[in-house]
């Protein structure tokens, strides 16, 4: 038993986190946010050459050959600092599917340029109207004389304005399959938007958009595993990234409780307070607990229901902890927590946004039902 | 980050549970599962069969009778004993008493009560709490007067968790009214029940049994060599021990067990010809209680670990237990008794009529489980304690 971060996980996140206060602070972020791209190509190259992007990949393709246990503290310094970059879908989801079901020539293809920062992708699997099902059905692909046609929609792409590939799954005849598609292909049209977190998305249309044959990613009809697989994996990330962001609220709110003055004293000494602040910290440290949870088990399990179970279970308690810990810091930092001015009100925008991606709560627990 | 047990952690974890299933008397078995109150015999047997394995006093030196066993082993054996539906001995004399014997006995107090705690020889109760002296125990008012070489004992305890099974009990007693601060003055008293003037009356709770009682002291006289460390200083050995409770508060184990059977009662429970395990609204209460569980567990580690690297005391983390540990076990039997709806509410059979002995007892499980968040310093005190020490608020 070892509940500790090893030396190289936690120097990685501590250098991560020296760049983030020094060059992505508050007001960094907010010119990130609002400059053409929504990103900065600077971070991105930052992530790289710090090895962010080289961590998960396996070892034959250039990179370390890490897990999610490696990529947790960094994922919570991401956190901490509202990252904007799609980071979590580049090397958790996109580049997960890529290292797990691609051919030596797709590996060999993308996966380098995704160490090395040069290659984006992103993963177009979600619906219109289907919530957080993974497994597609208005998308479909038919085969073709010279490989696929793709028709069909996909909405909320993390990162699909500054990716090279989208991987966008399809209903084949047999199944469910992943195909590797050039934005920029004929047929393809993006409609781009912000999120209410600050991160870039698009709806993504697919009008006929003719495929070479190889552009199939993955067995033909039976990708839904590595779908699952991949989505388990960011969903892990995901919660560390949340721990990181609660965290911060934490300890803003702390700070305030003890600053704030009404009445002729801190706020902070009113029991009252107190006690929501403990709560706030307690809902953390359980949180913290099934995030470990949870990147320990896609790291390590070899059965796949019991990988997702531990993963919906992890997901529950962050859902829930994101909730009371974002809701309870803007109570406590009272108007002030409302403003645009405070990192707390962006954070309490994100911890909301995690506590629905890859599925809220209700999701997941009727997921771990399922499989419990 | 490795957060599996190792092959001897396993391998140890093995021997406890095995030992348990040849040794743990059926009928104590039955009463703990079947959530029915053990009598001073049942608590005595089982010690005595612990003492002669050497496993009844674990965190003891070796010197006196510890088993050596480092925390994760003890964690273990806490767990373990949760799993298999063994009672844990009462705290107040192996791990109250001991543990300030331990550190402020004279070695003639050592040699004179440890190995007869050790033993399960006497059976001990702690004397803290009075009417005007609950969370705020400072308030105390059960006054000491020294006469010659004798303590004059008056005044009243409550809350006394078996105190008519006590052979002995120790007490905070004010030996100094005078000080300004009411942390001063106060001693640290082992006092021998069957001395004449102690009344020992019971407090029914609303479940219906008998485990909390009221002490009356009147004019009880009291060696002085029963006082523990200086007179007038007890607060420092009652602050000692808060300090020193024991991880596992948390109750792991036998939640763990508890979320098992209701498992079962909730597949064998129809509702419109259904299990009621596959009623989405009665499964996401169980869901979520099983996640609490496995978050709770994993937090216990975690503390385990940091407490193993860093070699301190636990400190508010296990406040932090208690809470969720309590909030868990109450959360649990409150399912239970819903579990079997109208079947709950037989609670005793009359004129020779019959019940079900384990349905009939879930609703005073849940009436009796509602302690946990009040008792051992309430979950206020412990969300008070996090505060400051923790949050430095």
């Amino acid at each position: 038993m070892n509940f500790e971060y090893s030396d190289e996980q936690q120097q990685l996140a501590d250098s991560l986190g020296k760049y983030l206060a020094s060059q992505y602070d508050f007001e960094k972020r907010k010119a990130i946010i609002n400059s053409a791209s929504g990103v900065s190509d600077t971070a991105w190259a930052t992530f790289a050459e710090m090895g962010l992007t080289a961590i998960a990949v396996p070892e034959a393709d250039g990179g370390f050959g890490g897990g999610a246990v490696d990529l947790m503290a960094a994922m919570e310094a991401c956190g901490q600092a509202l990252v904007v970059e799609p980071l979590l879908d580049n090397i958790g989801l996109a580049g997960r599917l890529v290292a797990k079901a691609g051919s030596d020539a797709q590996r060999a293809a993308l996966l380098p340029g995704l160490v090395d920062g040069s290659i984006q992708l992103a993963y177009a699997g979600l619906e219109p109207g289907r919530r957080y099902a993974l497994a597609p059905e208005t998308t479909t692909a038919r085969s073709s004389a010279e490989g696929w046609v793709l028709d069909g929609a996909k909405c909320v792409v993390f990162g699909a304005a500054s990716a090279h590939r989208l991987i966008v799954s399809a209903r084949t005849a047999d199944g469910v399959s992943l195909f590797l598609v050039d934005p920029k292909a004929a047929g393809v049209t993006l409609n781009p938007s912000r999120t209410v977190d600050g991160q870039r998305v698009a709806d993504v249309t697919l009008a006929g958009v003719q495929l070479a044959a190889d552009a199939l990613l993955g067995p033909q009809g039976g990708a839904l595993p590595a779908i699952e697989e991949a989505t388990d994996f960011a969903t892990a990330l995901l919660c560390a990234e949340a721990i990181g962001a609660m965290q911060y609220a934490n300890e803003a709110t702390l700070e305030y409780l003890k600053t704030r003055k009404q009445f002729g004293a801190p706020i902070g000494t009113n029991q009252v307070l107190q006690h929501r602040m403990v709560e706030m910290v307690i809902f953390t440290e359980q949180a913290r607990s099934m995030a470990t949870l949870a990147a320990s088990k896609v790291d390590t399990c070899t059965d796949a229901r019991e990988r997702a179970r531990a993963v919906s279970a992890a997901k529950v308690k962050i859902a829930d902890a994101a909730r009371q810990v974002s809701q309870e810091a803007v109570q406590l930092h009272g108007g002030m927590g409302m403003t645009e001015e405070l990192k707390i009100s962006h954070t309490f925008r994100r911890l909301t946004m995690i506590a629905q991606r890859f599925g809220d709560a209700d999701h997941h627990l009727e997921r771990f039902a399922s499989l419990t | 980050m490795d957060l599996s047990y190792s092959p001897e952690e396993e391998a140890f974890r093995q021997e406890v549970r095995s030992w348990l299933a040849g040794n743990l008397p059926a009928d104590i078995r039955d009463k703990v599962v079947g959530y029915q109150h053990l009598s001073k015999d049942d608590f005595i047997r089982w010690h005595k069969i612990l003492a002669a394995k050497g496993w009844s006093v674990p965190h003891w030196p070796v010197e006196t009778g510890g088993t050596g066993w480092n925390i994760t082993q003890r964690y273990i054996y806490d767990e373990e004993f949760g799993l298999a539906g063994a009672p844990g001995l009462p705290p107040f004399g192996p791990a109250m008493c001991a543990s300030v014997l331990h550190k402020f006995g004279t070695p003639e107090q050592q040699a004179r009560f440890l190995p007869r705690i050790r033993e399960g020889d006497d059976f001990w109760v702690q004397g803290y709490s009075e009417p005007g002296a609950g969370s705020d125990l400072a308030g105390l008012k059960c006054r000491a007067d020294r006469q010659g070489d004798q303590y004059v004992v008056n005044g009243q305890k409550i809350w006394t968790t078996l105190g008519h099974y006590g052979d002995w009990i120790f007490c905070l007693v004010r030996t100094d009214s005078s000080s300004p601060k009411r942390q001063e003055g106060i001693s640290f008293l082992l006092i021998d029940m069957k001395t004449p003037g102690i009344t020992v009356r019971p407090l029914i709770l609303m479940d219906g049994g008998h485990e909390v009682n009221e002490i009356f002291f009147d004019d009880v006289k009291v060696p002085i060599e029963n006082l523990v460390f200086e007179e007038g200083k007890g607060w420092t050995v009652a602050k000692y021990l808060l300090g020193h409770e024991r991880m596992g508060s948390g109750n792991v184990g036998g939640s763990k067990r508890e979320l098992a059977a209701l498992r079962t009662l909730a597949a064998r429970e129809l509702k419109n010809g259904k299990p009621l395990l596959e009623d989405p609204r009665f499964r996401d209460r169980l869901s979520r209680t099983e996640i609490e569980l496995e978050a709770l567990e994993i937090t216990s580690m975690r503390f385990l670990d940091k407490m193993r690297r860093s070699g301190q005391p636990p400190g508010a983390d296990v406040s932090m237990l208690k809470i969720r540990g309590s909030e868990l076990q109450q959360a649990i039997t409150e399912l239970m008794m819903q579990a079997v709806g109208p079947m709950a509410q037989p609670f005793k059979a009359v004129d020779g009529g019959a019940i079900d002995h384990f349905t009939s007892r879930l609703a005073p499980r849940y009436m009796n489980m509602r302690k946990t968040s009040i008792y051992a310093g309430s979950n206020e005190i412990q969300r008070n304690i996090i505060a400051k020490m923790s949050l430095g608020l």
